[in-house]
């Protein structure tokens, strides 16, 4: 037999400096590299929040033009959504799902590197945007033709950024699946497997069923504006509610996308501090896929209002309200795991009980949103505004934050301090409420979305609702004091175990876990 | 003589409550969706309230159990973790009972749903058009037609850096200089479409909103059983002017409505009428100023300078400074594939002939150029 000249998997190599991050196919560093970028995307996203909500502080023009307002409500999403929310997910997924499952790294390490190095040029086009003559995306980040045809410059930089966005989930899907399927230890069946796995490997679907669709819808936008198609030009026998059908068929997978993780992340806190078994794995697993189902025939829910004939509103009003059953079950597993359980209440746990609350709320007014004749009321006003808000920053952003003091001492080797958490966690908690709530009261009262200005009738709301905008933004810097001083090395030192409660092959690893781990499969117990 | 200190407590608050007890305080913190003056908004108002209280009741009880367990399953108090996870019984009710609240809530909005689209019988059809940044209304069969802007009260107020406190405009950017007016008690069919972008149209109070999209009609219907005005704003995301083009709309009735409807035919006649005569050089140019204020001035700024790389700028633009068929042609027009919408159906002729010659001759472009009503009415054949 000839000896191949296979690396050692035992040489540590330890490579330092830029070319670390550059060339590292670690999944460690890569999911390290992802929650960095992911965070300073959330810092910048949360900037032109606070522009918006500055603006709308008062009835009138105050600080900027109705251009930029447009601009900065635009990129938000756009940075929210692309830039924070979703590299965050796979950030943790780079993590912890080879942690999890006892794999050594993921299944294919150079494909996670460069789906990781997408992103930056991605976001350098779209961000550079903000400097070019007629500035940035203004026509919002549903890009419906005709209105986003007319943006200036920024246009085909748009559609190239959300190209690449695109190209970089699919391929951290392809990297879940292939590492799930392929890499379990030995014993770690299917139905052992953590519950964040599930959720990761149930959304790695979603993101390869939904990306492409926007890809092609972006695509053909951009034949229309420079190749003279007319896919969407009602004027070229094309049809612009078609791009709507198009581009909700990928937009409600994604809503998915961005909080099934989250239940995944919840799952994995509420038994360690509850120091109980999950309550109903099974349903639960069952529950994540039919939600999964349901994301891809229920997307009309979003365009209730373009006229669509009465059986197709009826439809789609039935299959949206469906989702309330397993999104039901989902919450009482939770309680029922809670119930009879013996509770601490570290951060991690306050922000996953504070998930469950809050998500729960916009939960609700999505069931109000999905019956479609009071539909035709909410659309497209700030009751909408403050349920996606309900679900996205409540929802998903509270649990990636519940995620990352969960996690944070095994990364890091430290524990946070408890105390600068926790005021962290009841800032943004209190604030949040202040921000979000009063959005339901203007869209009900009458107030639109996207609007700069607004009649002086919603001044009162308007004015709290920016108020705890601010405080909420400023609360997020206790937050990044926190992660920087774990990073850094101060606070004490954490125990492999670090959760009393914590169950799974990553807490036996030490914290933090070695540069290569799991060489050999652990034993899966 | 001098009050006590508690005194002047006591007299503060009293003001205070007295404050919180109008009615104009409270106005800037209104919570509930309007019950409207249609039966669809009724009957939206009243899936509101039932899907509302159905949310508050399950609420109470999730998180009512949350509580509880949080309160008495605390490590804290001593509580000792069961280890039961699964429990087969509880977990299919949980399904089900969820289930059959959802058939309760779909019944009355699939009869609400069904109503709402029959837009048969109608007494009245009114066709609104949404432009960039305004609504067109067509009575059809009445020959009538206008375009509503909003009004020039709060567009002032509106511009940024304007000085004047939008709280002193009354209905800020709630207000339009045509209104739409419908008959009390009579079916009413709106047919919505575009000519550029997406709009919406939606009065809160008749009970829904309604894309308007180009190269579609869509169709929606309203019975206002009530006189009064009613005020609503475009909700679909239509460029910088989307915050600006209110709807106003006011249900009279019938009476009222016929004397309204005789002044609409008098006021198309006299509108026609400008067209036919040979305006002055300063005509033109007041004219042409007030057009170009509500019409251009959004995107060209009122500076004629545009927004570089999102707005053409018309100060020392080649369009505007050649040859005038070129200049009749675009404003009519409007450019393909561009923010510049045509406005040949939705300004009169005069209107075009005196913003045409206002823009020739304004910010230092001196064409000298004057442009007649005749010559919009020929170029129209």
């Amino acid at each position: 037999m000839t000896e191949l000249a296979l690396p050692h998997p035992h040489d540590h190599t330890h490579p330092s400096g830029i070319t670390r991050w550059l060339f590292t196919t670690n999944h460690k560093d890569i999911g390290t590299l992802y929650l960095l970028f992911s965070v300073s995307m959330l810092f910048i996203g949360g900037s032109f929040a606070m522009v918006v909500r500055a603006e709308l502080f008062q009835p009138g023009l105050q600080f900027v033009s109705p251009h930029f307002f447009n601009q900065m409500a635009t990129m938000h999403a756009l940075v929210m959504i692309f830039g924070a929310v979703m590299p965050a997910f796979v950030g943790l997924a780079n993590w912890m799902i080879p942690l999890m499952i006892g794999a050594p790294d993921m299944a294919l390490p150079r494909l996670n590197n460069w789906s990781f190095w997408l992103l930056p040029f991605a976001f350098t086009l779209l961000l550079a945007t903000l400097f070019m003559p007629g500035g940035a995306p203004s026509g919002g980040w549903t890009m419906y033709p005709p209105l986003v045809l007319q943006m200036g410059m920024a246009f085909p930089f748009l559609i190239f950024a959300v190209h690449l966005m695109g190209l970089s989930s699919v391929m951290g899907a392809i990297n879940v699946i292939t590492t799930v399927f392929n890499m379990r230890a030995p014993g770690m069946t299917y139905g052992k497997l953590p519950l964040f796995v599930w959720t990761w490997v149930i959304t790695a679907f979603l993101l390869i069923a939904a990306m492409p669709v926007l890809a092609g819808a972006v695509t053909m936008l951009l034949t229309d504006k420079f190749f003279g198609t007319s896919f969407f030009n009602a004027a070229g026998g094309g049809d612009p509610v078609m791009f709507q059908h198009v581009f909700w068929f990928f937009g409600h997978p994604e809503v998915y996308i961005m909080i099934l993780p989250a239940f995944g992340i919840v799952s994995q806190i509420v038994p360690t501090f509850a120091r109980k078994p999950l309550f109903g794995y099974t349903s639960m697993i069952y529950a994540v896929a039919s939600i999964a189902f349901l994301s891809f025939i229920v997307w009309a829910h979003h365009m209730f209002t373009v006229g669509m004939p009465l059986a197709g509103e009826l439809f789609f009003m039935y299959s949206t309200v469906l989702i309330a059953v397993p999104t039901g079950v989902k919450v009482f597993n939770w309680v029922a795991t809670m119930w009879r359980g013996s509770m601490t209440f570290e951060t991690p746990m306050l922000w996953a009980l504070c998930f469950i609350i809050l998500f729960s709320i916009g939960g609700f007014s999505g069931l109000m949103l999905g019956l479609a004749p009071v539909d035709f009321q909410y659309q497209d006003t700030y009751f909408v505004v403050a349920h996606f808000h309900y679900v996205l920053v409540t929802g998903a952003v509270f649990a990636i934050i519940a995620g990352v003091y969960f996690w944070l001492p095994k990364w890091t080797g430290r524990m946070y301090d408890e105390r600068l958490g926790k005021l962290h966690f009841w800032l943004s908690t209190i604030s949040v409420n202040v921000l979000f709530f009063p959005q339901h009261f203007l869209g009900l009262a009458g107030m639109p979305r996207r609007i700069p200005d607004y009649a002086v009738q919603f001044s009162g709301w308007n004015m709290v609702s920016s108020l705890g905008a601010f405080a909420f933004g400023a609360s997020q810097l206790i937050f990044l004091y926190i992660v920087v001083r774990a990073i850094s090395g101060h606070g004490a030192k954490a125990s492999a175990q670090v959760w009393e409660g914590a169950q799974g092959l990553e807490w036996t690893l030490s914290s933090p876990p070695p540069y290569h781990s799991f060489n050999e499969p652990p034993k899966v117990p | 003589m001098e009050s006590t200190f508690p005194e002047q407590i006591r007299k503060l608050a009293l003001a205070l409550a007295c404050m919180l007890a109008t009615r104009e305080v409270w106005a800037d913190y209104k919570l509930n969706l309007t019950e409207g003056v249609t039966s669809i908004s009724r009957e939206a108002y009243r899936l509101h309230m039932l899907a509302l209280w159905i949310c508050v009741v399950i609420a109470i009880v999730v998180f009512g159990a949350m509580a509880w367990s949080i309160y008495h399953h605390r490590k804290s108090r001593g509580a000792v973790a069961a280890s039961f996870h699964d429990n087969t019984k509880v977990e299919i009710a949980w399904t089900i009972v969820p289930f059959l609240i959802l058939v309760v809530l779909a019944i009355p909005a699939t009869n609400a749903l069904i109503a709402m689209n029959d837009t048969s019988n109608a007494d009245l059809t009114i066709k609104i058009t949404g432009l960039q940044w305004r609504w067109r209304y067509d009575y059809l069969k009445e020959d009538i037609s206008f375009v509503s802007n909003l009004d020039d009260k709060s567009a002032a107020a509106a511009k940024q850096g304007s000085g004047i406190d939008p709280r002193t405009v009354e209905h800020y950017l709630l207000n339009v200089d045509n209104p739409v007016v419908v008959p009390v008690g009579k079916k009413v069919r709106f047919l919505l479409n575009a000519s550029d972008v997406i709009h919406s149209w939606w009065v809160p109070d008749l009970g829904f909103k309604k894309d308007a999209i180009p190269g579609f009609v869509n169709e929606i219907w309203a019975r206002v059983d009530t006189p009064g005005t009613y005020r609503g704003q475009c909700t679909e995301l239509c460029g910088v002017g989307h915050g600006f083009m209110p709807i106003v709309l006011i249900a009279m009735n019938e009476p009222e409505y016929l004397v309204w409807l005789a002044q609409q035919h008098a006021a198309s006649a006299k509108a026609r009428a400008g067209g036919d005569r040979t305006w002055t050089r300063e005509e033109l140019l007041a004219k042409g100023d007030e057009v170009y204020a509500k019409n251009c001035a959004a995107c060209h700024q009122p500076n004629g300078e545009g927004i570089p790389g999102a707005f053409k700028a018309l100060k020392g633009s080649p369009v505007v400074k050649g040859p005038l068929a070129e200049h009749i042609d675009r404003v009519m027009n409007g450019k393909p594939g561009t923010a510049m919408p045509p406005f040949a159906a939705q300004l009169s002729d005069a209107e075009i002939a005196a913003v045409i010659t206002h823009e020739r001759n304004a910010w230092g472009n001196n064409t000298g150029d004057l442009v007649q009503p005749a010559q919009i009415k020929a170029a129209r054949k």
